[in-house]
């Protein structure tokens, strides 16, 4: 199998889609004659034209609002927020309109749009351009809130987001871009609102998604070498929440570590760990376990704000304290 | 009021916005009884006043065209011909209602009719609007919308957002301000820099009109204007539409805001009234023409509000339904 990098992924994924789909364009801050402030949309200016690839005023509202406007009208936009912290901005179109359209007026809107926007923290940005929001959107009834972790599922679940008609937010992360992965050759989808086991084993349960899979990962790894087999699921998408291999596998290891990048309280762990204890309480062999980032804005100081996020390490601790 | 010669139609033209002005107006005072007897629930927003408006701004659109509005939004579902019982029923909550009972008195839309709501937070339609707009123009479609909106939301963020978008992208939309002279209970001059809302067009290079909204041919004739303007490519128009709406913001407006003799004095150049003087005079229709019109309108908001009375209830399965677009 050919290795991506998850940024080539993403790009290849809108490419071949915009290929093969005259109705979908793309919209956002620096998406166009600039190539993406991360690079995604390098090359499509040129190759699909202005008319496919429209960069917008820095004004996320419109930005988010058009699209959403333009999907009700039978386009199928991918508009860019430069990330995901500004999605604020537009918060009252992502979950009050992308999100009730189609409910709100009894089946007769659709809103096949899709907004992607990378987030999270590690990249010194300060307080207000580091967060892992995910959680927030993924309360709203009425969106798909998507989260891979790696190449192969950024394509996929890409690719199946402009193949279908509810609003998706797709979030990315910031520091994976440059990570590498086996991507299969040719068209292929993933699956929207379904979890995977990316690592099987049978002591422990570590429920994760995104850039935390990689560390998760490699936590795992080094459980392994101590003789600790972990079972790492990556939920990939927050909403729908698919937690049947969860339950399944907390059936067989009875303990769970839940690894987050956002905040703790009122997070996925949270999540999570509550429908875990409601469906498995009988299986329950210690408490669950939640990691997650320090309770506090991220600092821009290189060492502060490292130490504010969730290491391997850290995932290490949680599961020795479980099995 | 002025009509002169140049507002050419038919007589049956005439009749049919005539009409539609009295039924809209009789349905919201049905509406306004439906919910003091509690029938109908949550905010309920009356069009009374602002009739000539929303008839006069549908009378000129194409069959291409489209429109959306705010949460004041009866009058435009009449307008565009969505049946009195439907909507009727929505605004009981049925399930024979347009929205299947989901979206009630602010959530009205018909989509097959090229209605596209009824938005109830303030400015929100406007970047929807622009992408409606921009969908036409990625499609190469001889489309314009016109979003209807009250002096309000032209104080929000979204306005501004939106008409600067659509002036950058030249996109077929009729911003068309309903100017009611107040964001609910706040008179413009204590909301709004400028008074003479046309203005904040001005910023935007986008050409606008202030118009007579309580003169239904005048609304139609510059909002047709403005349609053209936007078909051939101009890029947006902005229209602000001088009206009054008798009625509170909502039902539960207590009013300390405003005097009585300030709605009298505007009752003075009704819409509906003027009109009616104007076919009348001109010999357009005779009285026993505009009196019968008048009955027929009862008979059809009696028959609308009898089947929404009688329309079942959204059955429990339907809590479930719409929340993601199947299949």
């Amino acid at each position: 199998m050919p290795q991506l990098t998850y940024r080539e992924a993403i790009s290849q994924a809108l490419w071949e889609e915009m290929e093969a789909n005259p109705k979908i364009f793309l919209m956002g801050e620096e998406i166009g004659m600039w190539g993406g402030t991360y690079a995604v949309t390098r090359g499509f200016y040129d190759h699909f034209g202005p008319e496919r690839v429209k960069d917008t005023p820095i004004a996320e509202m419109v930005i988010a609002g058009a699209a959403i406007g333009a999907a009700m009208g039978g386009a199928r936009p991918v508009a860019e927020i430069m990330t995901i912290n500004f999605a604020f901005v537009a918060f009252d179109m992502i979950v009050n309109h992308a999100a009730k359209l189609h409910y709100m007026f009894g089946g007769q809107m659709k809103v096949p749009v899709v907004i992607r926007a990378p987030g999270g923290g590690g990249r010194q940005l300060g307080a207000t351009h580091s967060q892992t929001p995910d959680v927030i959107f993924a309360h709203f009834p009425g969106l798909y809130v998507l989260a891979p972790g790696t190449p192969r599922d950024a394509k996929g679940m890409l690719k199946a987001a402009l193949r279908q008609d509810n609003p998706v937010l797709f979030i990315e992360h910031a520091t994976l871009y440059q990570a590498r992965g086996e991507v299969p050759a040719g068209d292929y989808t993933v699956p929207l609102g379904k979890s995977e086991v990316k690592r099987p084993g049978k002591d422990v349960t570590i429920v994760t998604y995104s850039k935390m899979l990689q560390i998760s990962m490699e936590a795992a790894s080094q459980l392994a070498a101590e003789g600790i087999e972990a079972e790492v699921i990556d939920l990939r998408s927050l909403r729908p929440l698919d937690l049947d291999p969860v339950f399944e596998s907390f059936k067989k290891t009875n303990r769970a570590v839940i690894v987050e990048e956002g905040w703790k309280s009122f997070g996925v762990g949270a999540e999570v760990a509550a429908r875990t204890y409601e469906e498995c309480f009988d299986y329950l062999d210690a408490p669950i376990k939640r990691v997650a980032q320090i309770e506090v804005p991220l600092p821009y100081n290189r060492e502060l704000e490292q130490s504010a996020l969730p290491k391997a390490a850290d995932v290490i601790r949680a599961v020795k304290e479980v099995v | 009021m002025l009509f002169v010669e140049k507002y050419k139609m038919e007589k049956a033209d005439h009749l049919k916005l005539y009409k539609q002005m009295v039924l809209i107006r009789r349905l919201e005072e049905k509406s306004a009884e439906l919910y003091q007897q509690g029938k109908i629930g949550g905010f309920l927003h009356l069009y009374i006043g602002q009739e000539a408006v929303g008839v006069g701004a549908v009378a000129a659109m194409k069959p291409q065209d489209h429109i959306i509005t705010a949460y004041r939004d009866h009058g435009i579902a009449i307008a565009v011909g969505m049946d009195a019982g439907v909507m009727m029923a929505e605004l009981l909550g049925k399930q024979t209602g347009c929205s299947k009972g989901k979206g009630g008195s602010m959530h009205l839309a018909d989509v097959s009719k090229h209605f596209w709501g009824g938005h109830a937070i303030v400015g929100a339609h406007l970047p929807l609007a622009a992408g409606l707009a921009l969908s036409f123009q990625y499609n190469h479609a001889d489309s314009v919308i016109i979003c209807m909106m009250g002096d309000g939301a032209t104080n929000i963020g979204y306005f501004h957002e939106s008409l600067n978008l659509s002036k950058v992208w030249k996109l077929p939309v009729v911003w068309m301000v309903e100017n009611n002279q107040y964001g609910m209970g706040t008179a413009i001059e204590r909301a709004s820099a400028v008074s003479e809302i046309r203005q904040k067009a001005e910023g935007y290079q986008i050409p606008n009109a202030r118009v007579d909204g309580m003169n239904v041919l005048a609304m139609k004739e510059a909002v047709g204007k403005a349609l053209e303007h936007a078909r051939c490519g101009e890029g947006p128009y902005f229209l602000e539409a001088i009206t009054y709406r008798y009625r509170g913001h909502s039902m539960g407006d207590p009013e300390r805001y405003r005097k009585p003799d300030e709605i009298k004095k505007w009752q003075e150049d009704d819409p509906i009234g003027q009109y009616n003087e104007h076919l009348a005079k001109n010999k357009i229709a005779a009285d026993s023409e505009l009196d019968a019109i008048e009955s027929e309108v009862e008979a059809e908001a009696d028959a609308a509000v009898k089947f929404a009375e009688e329309s079942p209830n959204p059955s429990p399965e339907a809590l479930w339904e719409h929340v993601y677009v199947s299949g």
